[in-house]
């Protein structure tokens, strides 16, 4: 709660306080956090002095924002055109598969969190896989695996 | 002042009116559903659709939100109104099949099958009680979150929320709370009872049974009809 | 810079020029997401160190420039003058380019893209066949610029147009002069830009507010962010020749989250510009101010809506408003907005330097000018490509594209997005203009091109569309939101074999109500991709409907996979990558599928280096 609130005034000093900074003071929220916590969505009202709901409904319009603590890593799977006739939602569902999760949930172990993005606009690479900013194109069905354990290499997936 | 037509009538209004307003002030009739004369409107139900400007270019547009121009021409009763008018009261009742208010449109407008699986939510999104809030309780308790099919109305974090004071404005504004519809159940999810031109209640007495003359409203005519119709079946069966 | 003025420019340019030409080599190298992928950041810098090795830097230099374009080959090094072209460059060539190319002026011909009908090595850009056909008039000075160096711009002519307006033309004449040119605009809707502009300076308000849309949400198009990243001070340039015309004082450029490298650079540009007193306030020694912020989106396709971005800009949701009043009218703040695409603030400095009349003579009688498509999916030459309009749909693919992959035949392109429609092989002569895609049932769009071949099945495409439209949906119109819902719902149904007969029928009177009744261009378009499918490929559906099959090979549940017994040489590697066990077989002997523990997830088809798996 207090290195929570202490991040905050860290970030808020960057902004003007000003009701059309919201978006961006969230976006800064979601890099530090990695989601969006309760406590912190409270102190944006209060500081903006905009209704909570407000709040909520910003950050839970945007497909950028998470309201739920994500994993240690973000596996990023490309849905767009190009992408889907080349094969993306086979890809996907080797990694729900391999990962046993669905996307938008987290491994138990807290490693891995799912999401699909629909479209990075690096076509030619098609189809894409990105992991912590790094783009890993022409995903096989077969490399997804071996993918994984270059992240968790010492744990056995359930199959 | 400006000037405008609406079915084929000149009228004149306001600068700042929409087309609604203007048609309630002649007493044009434009169904509703998300409108509410004490508060802002929304559009949203896509129920009051109306079509402007002259073939071939015309287009819906609904008359609670759109401004009056001079020289608009509007038309509320088109085909092409009707026909979408009818699919959005379809999509309306896979929704929330028990609200009587949607029932009864669908019986005016001549409504008579479903064809999508019917969902059951209640919720048709409409935010009368959103809006219900923020304007006239000035509560701000509860609004949107999320977008597209994942869209819901809800308080902040799905808990009690501390702005609510507990007032039952938004249960009274809601179309599905207001009026339940009893009437006969789930083969169509189409009730087609308390508007028809033909009331039941007339099987069963000399005259229609409306409450206060509200005509529509009571939906003695549908109680009877199933209870009698279930206690037939019963001694036919014995 | 002190004392900047028209004047003064005109002499930086003429001394950066010269620099250049003292400097007698330069090694370009592809600095664009796509690349960056590839790992060209490395291959510069490997560029660099050996170039320091080789104590060559006062002769060669190396620039890492804006998207090439010809993304399939990356990393892509063109050496300067000349324009030798390597292509899929790695960190292990390096040696031997700055050996063999740089200091004995030799080709090395396993970099060199060989041309796969007549097996030619082609060693120059512009002979290299993705290019020749191209009319790069907005895209081409990507290869030449650094663009996070001001001065590359500069050097190729950069903010001449604006000196040219700030001296001899008033904010009249310079929408005129755009009226005249036809250009209309590159986001989507194809409004005519003059026309929008004058209505905007019309306005008798004080303030007036400039946007750039770079939210570019069409899945598959990425020419946007490619011009952003790229060459950002066109579209700095192009903005300020609007604001003088509109004079608005104040502009944003509005860009889409998931592009962090168009952000930076662009970023870099506006802060160069200011030192180059080319933004903010006196201009280039005039009366004219101007400055220039940016607004990141935070993933919501529908904000790329004129209304919808301006509420995502002011910190609200991004929901469409009811219009009219238009944004020229009423837009950012209650004051006029002129909101434009990057593509069609970049067209405005070449209107102004070459003339309307010189403009107007590229394209067709409607649509004037070159448009910028990304040509991706089923295509052996992945990339973005800029052509005058008119040109069409079987030069574009396969002169320009190179055909489909693997030699297939080729099925249908996709055109406009999720707003769009997919056009089928007999109508592949089409000239490319507004008006003929939509009367082919699709849209320009802001220019993706998907393409697609036999194993792409159109319902499946169809559901896909209408799965993206559900969740980008503000969800306001019940007719948007449930209307795509349900919809996607019955195509869903038809993929999985629970298609009944009506379904077709049901489906359009469906897609009318939606287009008809929603406020928006997302709900208003939302039915075409369904519709541009069945209209194109009834056929399809009807299998899936009446017969349960998928002809494409694609939807699972009406799919079976089953190895062919005389291709299969006992390779083991399907054996090995099957996730449920369900493939039984000793090595060198015919390999058996169990149907009943088949998931069809497709893996032992990958693997297959036989074609010995078939689907059906």
């Amino acid at each position: 709660m207090q290195c929570e609130a202490s991040e905050f005034e860290s970030i808020i000093k960057n902004h003007p306080q000003e009701k059309k900074e919201l978006i961006p003071i969230l976006q800064d929220i979601q890099a530090k956090f990695n989601y969006l916590p309760q406590d912190v969505l409270v102190m944006v009202s209060n500081a903006l002095k905009i209704p909570l709901i407000d709040v909520i409904s910003v950050a839970t319009f945007y497909g950028a924002f998470s309201l739920t603590p994500r994993g240690k890593h973000v596996i990023t799977i490309c849905m767009g055109t190009a992408c889907h006739v080349r094969g993306a939602p086979m890809i996907l569902d080797e990694f729900k598969r391999k990962l046993d999760i669905d996307v938008e949930e987290t491994t138990e172990d807290n490693m891995f969190t799912l999401e699909t993005v629909n479209c990075l606009g690096a076509c030619a690479l098609g189809p894409i896989v990105v992991i912590d900013g790094d783009y890993y194109g022409q995903m096989k069905i077969r490399k997804a695996d071996k993918l994984i354990k270059k992240f968790r290499p010492d744990k056995k997936e359930q199959s | 002042m400006i000037t405008l037509k609406i079915n084929r009538l000149e009228v004149r209004a306001e600068e700042g009116q929409t087309i609604l307003e203007v048609a309630k002030f002649y007493g044009i009739e434009i169904p509703t559903l998300c409108y509410n004369e004490g508060l802002s409107a929304y559009g949203g139900c896509r129920l009051c659709l109306v079509e402007i400007g002259e073939e071939p270019r015309t287009k819906l547009v609904s008359s609670c939100t759109y401004p009056v121009e001079e020289g608009l021409v509007v038309r509320t009763d088109t085909k092409r109104v009707i026909e979408t008018r009818r699919m959005m009261i379809e999509l309306m009742l896979s929704l929330s099949p028990n609200s009587k208010i949607i029932q009864d449109l669908a019986s005016k407008f001549g409504v008579k099958q479903v064809r999508f699986k019917v969902r059951n939510e209640e919720c048709i999104l409409c935010g009368l009680c959103v809006r219900m809030c923020a304007e006239q309780m000035d509560g701000r308790a509860i609004g949107f979150q999320s977008r597209g099919y994942k869209r819901k109305i809800s308080t902040p974090f799905d808990i009690r929320s501390d702005e609510c004071r507990l007032c039952g404005g938004c249960i009274y504004i809601c179309p599905a709370c207001q009026l339940r519809c009893q009437g006969p159940q789930a083969d169509t999810t189409v009730c087609n009872a308390c508007l028809t031109m033909d009331p039941t209640c007339l099987d069963f007495y000399d005259e229609l049974q409306c409450w206060m003359y509200d005509v529509g409203r009571c939906g003695t005519c549908v109680r009877e009809k199933t209870e009698k119709s279930k206690s037939k079946e019963q001694s036919t069966k014995q | 810079m002190e004392g900047m003025n028209i004047k003064k420019l005109e002499d930086i340019r003429n001394e950066i020029s010269k620099a250049r030409v003292d400097q007698k080599t330069c090694i370009t190298v592809c600095g664009g997401t796509g690349c960056h992928a590839y790992g060209c950041l490395k291959v510069a810098q490997a560029f660099k160190d050996e170039i320091k090795k080789q104590k060559l830097q006062d002769s060669v230099g190396v620039r890492t420039t804006g998207c090439h374009g010809f993304c399939e080959r990356g990393p892509i090094v063109v050496i300067q003058p000349g324009g030798i072209f390597y292509q899929r460059v790695q960190i292990k060539d390096i040696k031997e380019v700055i050996s063999e190319t740089i200091i004995n002026k030799k080709i090395l011909d396993s970099l060199l893209y060989v041309d796969p009908k007549t097996e030619e090595k082609i060693i120059y850009e512009r002979e290299v066949p993705f290019y020749k056909k191209q009319e790069r008039i907005i895209f081409g000075n990507n290869g030449f610029i650094d663009p996070t160096e001001i001065k590359d711009y500069i050097a190729l002519k950069g903010y001449s147009a604006i000196a040219k307006v700030l001296r001899n033309m008033t904010p009249q004449q310079v929408i005129e002069e755009i009226k005249k040119s036809g250009l209309r605009g590159r986001g989507g809707a194809g409004f005519y830009t003059g026309l929008k502009w004058e209505i905007t300076s019309k306005s008798q308000e004080d303030i007036k507010y400039l946007v750039c849309n770079c939210d570019e949400g069409d899945p598959g198009a990425y020419m946007d962010r490619s011009l952003l990243e790229g060459n950002p001070h066109s579209v700095i340039e192009g903005m300020l020749i609007g604001a003088y015309a509109i004079e608005a004082k104040e502009g944003f450029i509005y860009v889409r989250d998931e592009y962090p490298l168009a952000v930076k650079n662009i970023t870099i540009a506006i802060d160069q510009a200011r030192d180059y007193s080319l933004l903010g306030e006196k201009i280039l020694g005039t009366d004219f101010s101007f400055d220039i912020s940016i607004s990141k989106g935070a993933g919501a396709f529908v904000s790329g809506e004129e209304s919808a971005l301006l509420a995502c800009i002011e910190g609200k949701i991004g929901i469409p408003k009811q219009r009219p009043p238009y944004p020229a009218q009423k837009g950012l703040r209650g004051k006029p907005t002129n909101i434009n695409n990057v593509e069609t603030w970049a067209n405005a400095p070449i209107i102004i330097n070459e003339g309307a009349k010189k403009y107007s003579q590229t394209g067709t009688n409607g649509s004037k000018g070159t448009k910028i498509f990304s040509l991706v999916g089923k295509i052996n030459n992945t990339g973005l490509v800029e052509v005058p309009m008119g040109m069409t749909l079987r030069e574009i693919i396969f002169d320009i594209g190179g055909g489909i992959p693997g030699g297939k035949e080729f099925k249908a392109v996709q055109t406009g997005g999720p707003s769009g429609g997919c056009i089928p092989k007999k109508l592949l002569d089409l000239p490319i203009d507004f008006e003929s895609l939509t009367e082919a049932g699709s849209m320009m769009g802001s220019g993706g091109m998907i393409v697609m071949d036999k194993n792409t099945c159109m319902v499946d495409v169809a559901k896909y569309f209408l799965n993206f439209l559900r969740d980008e949906s503000c969800g306001k119109c019940l007719s948007c939101r449930e209307g795509t819902q349900r919809m996607w719902e019955i195509v869903t149904d038809i993929t999985e074999g629970k298609g009944k007969e009506g379904d077709l029928d049901f489906l359009e009177a469906l897609a009318k109500a939606t287009r008809d009744a929603s406020m928006c261009g997302l709900g208003q378009t939302a039915a075409n991709p369904v519709l541009s499918t069945i209209r194109h490929f009834r056929d399809e559906y009807e299998a899936h409907i009446r017969d349960k099959k998928c002809p494409a090979g694609v939807c699972k549940e009406l799919i079976q996979y089953s190895i062919i017994e005389e291709k299969c040489t006992g390779c083991l590697a399907c054996l090995k990558v099957c996730p449920q066990e369900a493939i039984s077989g000793e090595l060198k002997k015919v390999h058996v599928l169990d149907q009943s523990k088949c998931i069809k997830c497709g893996g032992c088809y990958e693997a297959c280096n036989f074609d010995a798996i078939k689907i059906e």
